[in-house]
């Protein structure tokens, strides 16, 4: 291999692994917008991936997977809003709960399926013209289709966050429910539709790794990846594009190790695995100390709203 | 005769416990500014909640033009013209003015057309001369700017009823003036103007009519021409209220408190206190005026150990205690009742019990060596409970869910209990009603009958005149004047705090 087709190899492969962490990170990023913390991502990821695949393999569709990826999603994150919202639980235990319960029970869900091959995978389709520019195209344009639908999501969510009424919104209800309420929003009701909406984005991370990056289930396949995009949702101050930008550069040491271990690289297999982690722990540090403290998450943030609480 | 533009008739709320409004009527109309005076928890904000439609009712009709409303939630009221500013703003800090406005959505346009909200708001801010900037942070505001927010976004719905629960509550004298100058051209305007208030000298100033209420009902409506003092104070409380306390003559007592040109700096790294020299005398109040912002807090930090000082001298007794840590304060016999009551001087989420022992849970009687003396605690607690009549359910219940008035008595319990040589107080009396403060101020006096020295800091120039022996003006963190009370008139202390005709004090002392 010459050394530019490495480094190709390496950004695509940063792309294709980044993309799971991305919609999982874009999922949390927008319930968190409506100030529910939902440490949950990684059981519903893993919940997604397992639905995914069963549904693919019953159907014989993989669409039908990522349909059924992003209704098992939705419903295990309206439990988290059912126990936040409604009935005020505490958000950190009911997330980790959550977590607990989507590794459980995707395990036993997913016990026969583990090793079977998936009937029709998300396959690398080139997107025409695009494809063929130098180094840009097979970084960026020989993927499967839900990596260009993820490129779609990220503008638009970002529109949709910082320049729509209903984003507008969506922020209020975040920084301060009660503002919201006063004018009459329905704050209870917008925030168990945040949430369910990013359960369903953790769903789709979750069968992007069992239909497409796989693509095959394997029994806590997220392997962290939850929990990575739930500090990157920090890492990316709620912002959309950073947490693009976040979710490449960690799929990026991701590919960099497999890619190491391919070249034969004399790390040993622990420390090229624990990588990612690692620099999960480094880059919050590091934007900690950067920022003096001074990260500003949404002000209502995993606080229960109570209308009339004094 | 007009029609009125809302007819509220047997209006009914009960809380759990509580019977809130009990069988109102009120007609509001339109060009009037109408006031509803009552004391705290009287049924005031509960009422004008169910006009805005964040409360609904048990019970009761609302009228708009003679047509029956029902509001379930805020954007129904909004839809009728009816918009509140509450006391507590209900803004989005991190948000601009004009997203804040935008919000409220008149506007239905999916994306937001920020240019076009900016214009629509300073032509508004313009009409009613409300001084606006649409792209300020709302966290940068001060608290008359936030205020005016609120009013610009209830009047870009179109509002024509605006109610404002406590509007000055939080303002200075001179916002407070801008205030009722901007409420009299909305009533001109056509608008009613429905404000909430405790404050007798508002009515006067500003109201075309008052009504009142007291326990949930009302005692009564009186238009402009029939107000009446005595009459107004008797339907809200039920009773006669002292306008004047007897004082005993100052004995000259011995310098408890001596501050020898202090120097400290506020929370930004500026100066705080500059130079600031003062003594209080056994059995002395020094009431200490000033538009918050201007060292108050910093006074009275630096003089409890909780702020360092810089330069200069503290002594107690004449001993110097410059930067002694708290514990070494409290323990020289000082106390201290906070500004913020539930943040600095209790503990919200602790009971009743625990709050009082916070500062003797180390004395001997109360806690032998390990482990702490349940029974002598809660004896103790039972006896201050019972003396400074604090209405508690019991004595487990957590503080936050004590009512203001009760919050600060519990605070005066338990810092009186120390038997204080030097007690410091921060705005004792603000956000409690007659009857509250008149108990507040009553524990201070007995105080110090006791010979303990007071160093009362407040805002309200009627209580400082009422209670003090001595004032100081505070401006730009010095004292620019300081005279006996019998020397003192509003006019020249007003003069003081506004930063001119004092000795020592020049305008440009604030901007360090």
């Amino acid at each position: 291999m010459s050394e530019q087709s490495i480094v190709i190899s390496i950004f695509a492969a940063a792309v294709t692994a980044g993309t799971p962490i991305l919609y999982a990170a874009l999922g949390e990023l927008i319930t968190e917008r409506a100030g529910i913390l939902n440490l949950g991502v990684e059981g519903i990821m893993l919940v997604g991936a397992v639905s995914g695949f069963i549904a693919a393999v019953a159907s014989g569709s993989c669409w039908w997977g990522l349909l059924a990826a992003m209704a098992a999603g939705g419903a295990v994150a309206f439990i988290h809003g059912l126990l936040t919202i409604t009935l005020r639980a505490n958000q950190v235990v009911s997330g980790l709960a959550l977590t607990l319960f989507g590794t459980g029970l995707s395990g036993y869900l997913g016990k026969s399926y583990i090793g079977m091959p998936v009937p029709q995978a998300f396959k690398v389709e080139p997107l025409g013209p695009l494809a063929h520019i130098p180094f840009v195209g097979p970084v960026l344009f020989q993927h499967d289709v839900l990596v260009y639908a993820s490129y779609l999501l990220v503008p638009a969510m970002a529109f949709f966050v910082y320049r729509t009424r209903p984003g507008l919104i969506l922020r209020a209800v975040g920084e301060n429910p009660a503002a919201a309420d006063a004018l009459g929003y329905k704050v209870f009701t917008l925030r168990h539709l945040y949430v369910v909406a990013g359960g369903m984005l953790c769903g789709v991370g979750g069968a992007y790794l069992s239909l497409a990056y796989a693509p095959s289930w394997l029994e806590n396949m997220t392997a962290g990846r939850g929990w990575i995009a739930v500090a990157l949702v920090i890492f990316a101050l709620w912002n959309p594009w950073r947490a693009l930008v976040g979710s490449y550069l960690f799929g990026g040491v991701d590919a960099l190790g497999f890619n190491l271990q391919v070249l034969g690289v004399a790390v040993p297999t622990f420390f090229l695995s624990m990588m990612p982690y690692l620099f999960t722990i480094l880059v919050l540090t590091l934007l900690m100390a950067k920022s003096g403290g001074r990260v500003v998450p949404p002000g209502a943030l995993g606080l229960p709203y109570d209308r009339e609480d004094r | 005769m007009v029609m009125p533009l809302i007819t509220l008739r047997g209006m009914y709320k009960r809380f759990p416990g509580v019977l809130a409004n009990d069988n109102i009527d009120l007609d509001i109309y339109p060009g009037e500014i109408h006031a509803l005076l009552g004391e705290n928890g009287s049924g005031k904000s509960t009422l004008m909640c169910l006009l805005s439609g964040l409360y609904t009712a048990d019970g009761g009709t609302i009228r708009v033009d003679g047509e029956e409303k029902r509001f379930r939630s805020p954007r129904d009221a909004i839809a009728c013209g009816i918009g509140m500013v509450h006391q507590h703003f209900k803004l989005v800090e991190p948000f601009t003015v004009a997203e804040n406005i935008a919000m409220s959505g008149r506007d239905e346009s999916f994306v937001l057309s920020t240019e076009r909200m900016t214009a629509d708001i300073a032509a508004l801010g313009d009409k009613y001369g409300l001084e606006i900037k649409p792209v300020a942070r709302v966290w940068q505001l001060s608290v008359g700017e936030k205020q005016r927010v609120e009013i610009v976004r209830m009047l870009y719905h179109g509002s024509r009823v605006l109610i404002l629960d406590e509007p000055t509550a939080v303002l200075t004298p001179q916002e407070a003036a801008e205030l009722f100058k901007t409420l009299r051209w909305m009533a001109a305007d056509g608008c009613a103007v429905v404000f909430i208030t405790h404050k007798l000298n508002e009515v006067y100033e500003l109201a075309d009519r008052v009504t009142v209420l007291r326990g949930g009902k009302v005692t009564g409506t009186l238009v402009r021409g029939q107000l009446d003092t005595k009459k107004l104070v008797w339907m809200m409380v039920g009773r006669d209220v002292v306008s004047k306390y007897e004082r005993d003559a100052v004995p000259e007592g011995r310098p408890v408190l001596a501050v020898d040109k202090a120097v400290a700096f506020n929370d930004m790294g500026m100066y705080g206190l500059k130079d600031l020299s003062l003594t209080v005398r056994e059995g002395e109040i020094v009431g200490i005026a000033g538009v918050a912002g201007n060292g108050q807090r910093e006074l009275a930090e630096a003089v409890t150990g909780l702020r360092r000082v810089a330069d200069g001298t503290i002594c107690l007794y004449g001993e110097d205690v410059t930067n002694f840590r708290p514990a070494e304060m409290i323990a020289r016999g000082v106390s201290y009742v906070p500004e913020d009551r539930l943040g600095v001087g209790l503990v919200p989420g602790l009971t009743v019990l625990e709050n009082l022992l916070l500062k003797s849970y180390q004395q001997p009687e109360f806690a032998g060596r390990w482990l702490l003396d349940g029974k002598a605690i809660r004896a103790r607690a039972e006896k201050l409970v019972r003396e400074f009549k604090i209405k508690v359910s019991s004595l487990d219940q957590p503080v936050r869910m004590l009512s203001g008035g009760h919050l600060q008595r519990l605070l005066l319990a338990r810092e009186i209990a120390e038997k204080p040589r030097l007690m410091v107080v921060v705005y004792p009396a603000r956000g409690l009603d007659v009857g509250a403060t008149e108990a507040v101020h009553r524990l201070l006096l007995d105080l110090k009958a006791d010979k303990t020295a007071i160093l009362l800091i407040s805002e309200d120039l009627d209580e400082i005149m009422k209670l003090a022996d001595r004032v100081g003006v505070l401006y730009g963190g010095r004292l620019v004047g300081e005279f006996p009370v019998e020397e003192a008139d509003i006019e020249r202390l007003g003069l003081l705090m506004a930063g001119s005709g004092g000795e020592g004090g020049n305008a440009d002392a604030v901007q360090v």
